[in-house]
């Protein structure tokens, strides 16, 4: 763990899955918490979650019509991917077999994902981003999960929001193919904060992502529905764990 | 519920809604300001109303035939859970019972929502099965689907994930109504987190399947050869001509599961219909 504590790598290159972690342990604690605050806020609010401001950050445009989407995709799979793959080289304290299993599972796909929209756009293929997950403690099986459950949730919304501007059938299916694993995702890490607590199976659709479904509330049109974002109320987030700050000018 | 968010969030979803219902923006500031003085179960129609306004006259054939094939799917899912739940002594109590009940009443609220964007062309469910009445063991495959709780989960785990497929198999014809394929997609993340809690009790069941994943593992991974069909094609490892296991993983490539189960596989509406015929979908 300490080895790769002071790596700073591409996340995308697929031999290292390195990622800058450099934070002396105390800021990390310090931080530790902070992470899940702020990807619990995306996740449950349907406002525009206010924009951080970054501080001397590269700016880097995403780009327009579906490479734009594609970059836009590939950048929340380089995120994602990044963090599974600490997950698992430093697990959590107490980590159960089938919660490494899943956890490791989920890493796999993302590097699949993250694999494919690579060599799917080639030379249009957005530069490496390099994660800074310091806001995260990865010791901390809560903080850990809470977060994952908070990339994952984003994740769908992202997809979700952002699918109608597609111009391309292939990239749409392709789309649809992956946003479905991301859900599949989401629920199973939901149902493993519930495990042996005293509601287990209680948030795997719950109101934090799901538009609320009670039946005297019908005249809500998006009923049963889950939530959907733009890149303007994504991207803030994402920025919070990247060393550049990703924009979408050309983009909702 | 507030109905001025929800306005808010239709625009949000759809930045002309106010155009289309321009001619009786008049009438809207009026339902919006007796929202606050009227019972709100007189919410429902007006919504309603409003809906089939914006869209249900505009809905192209298309639009209208892949909804009404959703409906179909959701009316069955939504009568499976249902009875279900009547069921005695079927779903255990605790956290079996909870994420039923949670997928029932989602199943319910995603019937009234396409019925609600429908309109008058939705069709009715009475037009399923006999009479509205389904035959939940299609036709003896699975006769003890409402007196056996491993096997109500093996059919709820081939419904759902076959509800995943169909909807993703129409997402196509859906390009460039905003609208309708945000709503699609919206409600088939929501059958995909439903898949992998149905996969997840499984694999906590002393007669489930061992090796069953909240994500679909090559081709049938569910331990039922009746689902068979259901998951031809899940098996598939290239997508938009790149091979998935040629790519670079951590060590070495991408193995054949993890490309399988990255990628849920779509169907089409003629393969859906012939999976849920025998349940009496029509």
């Amino acid at each position: 763990m300490e080895k790769t504590n002071t790596q700073t790598n591409h996340l995308n290159s697929d031999d290292s899955g390195g990622q800058k972690t450099g934070m002396e342990r105390r800021t990390f604690f310090k931080y530790a918490g902070a992470g899940a605050a702020i990807l619990g806020l995306v996740g449950s609010s349907c406002k525009k979650s206010a924009g951080n401001s970054p501080v001397n950050k590269n700016t880097v445009d995403l780009g327009s019509g579906d490479t734009g989407i594609l970059n836009y995709a590939y950048a929340l799979e380089q995120l994602e991917a990044a963090f599974y793959t600490q997950v698992i080289a430093a697990p959590y304290t107490g980590i159960t077999a089938a919660e490494t299993a899943i956890l490791t599972d989920i890493r796999d796909h993302e590097i699949a994902h993250r694999a494919f929209y690579k060599a799917a756009l080639g030379s249009g293929a957005l530069a490496a981003l390099v994660a800074d997950f310091s806001q995260i403690n990865f010791a901390d099986r809560t903080n850990v999960l809470d977060a994952a459950k908070g990339f994952e949730d984003l994740g769908v919304a992202a997809y979700n929001g952002i699918a109608y501007l597609i111009q391309d059938a292939v990239n749409l299916t392709i789309v649809a193919k992956i946003v479905s694993v991301e859900a599949r995702h989401s629920a199973a890490i939901r149902n493993i904060l519930t495990t042996g607590t005293a509601s287990p199976f209680s948030t795997f659709a719950d109101a934090t992502v799901i538009q609320p479904s009670a039946l005297n509330n019908v005249a809500n049109p998006y009923n049963g529905l889950e939530v959907s974002r733009l890149p303007s109320q994504v991207l803030p987030t994402v920025n919070q764990y990247i060393t550049v700050n990703l924009t979408a000018t050309k983009l909702p | 519920m507030n109905i001025f968010n929800i306005l808010e969030e239709i625009e949000k979803a759809d930045p002309d809604f106010r155009d289309r219902i321009n001619p009786r923006r008049a009438a809207i500031k009026n339902i919006t300001s007796f929202g606050s003085k009227v019972a709100v179960a007189a919410l429902p129609f007006a919504m309603g109303t409003i809906f089939q306004k914006a869209y249900g006259q505009t809905l192209p054939q298309s639009v209208t035939d892949i909804l009404n094939f959703a409906l179909k799917l959701e009316f069955l899912e939504s009568a499976f859970y249902t009875q279900g739940l009547a069921a005695k002594s079927l779903v255990p109590t605790g956290g079996d019972t909870t994420a039923i009940t949670t997928m029932s009443t989602q199943e319910k609220a995603h019937v009234v929502f396409l019925q609600t964007t429908l309109g008058s062309s939705a069709i009715l469910q009475t037009t399923q099965g006999t009479n509205g009445t389904y035959d939940f063991t299609a036709g003896g495959l699975f006769s003890t689907v409402f007196t056996n709780y491993d096997t109500f989960l093996a059919v709820a785990n081939g419904f759902e994930d076959t509800g995943v497929r169909a909807y993703k198999g129409q997402v196509p014809g859906l390009i460039g109504n905003q609208t309708v394929l945000t709503a699609a997609l919206s409600i088939h993340s929501v059958e995909a987190r439903h898949a992998a809690t149905i996969r997840q009790l499984r694999s906590l069941r002393p007669a489930g399947p061992a090796t069953i994943k909240p994500w679909i593992t090559g081709a049938n991974d569910t331990g039922n050869a009746n689902l068979f069909n259901n998951y031809v094609g899940e098996d598939n490892v290239i997508q938009d001509n790149i091979t998935i296991t040629s790519l670079n993983a951590l060590n070495g490539t991408v193995a054949v599961n993890a490309a399988t189960e990255a990628f849920d596989e779509p169907l089409t509406l003629a393969q859906v219909l012939s999976l849920v015929t025998p349940f009496g979908v029509k």
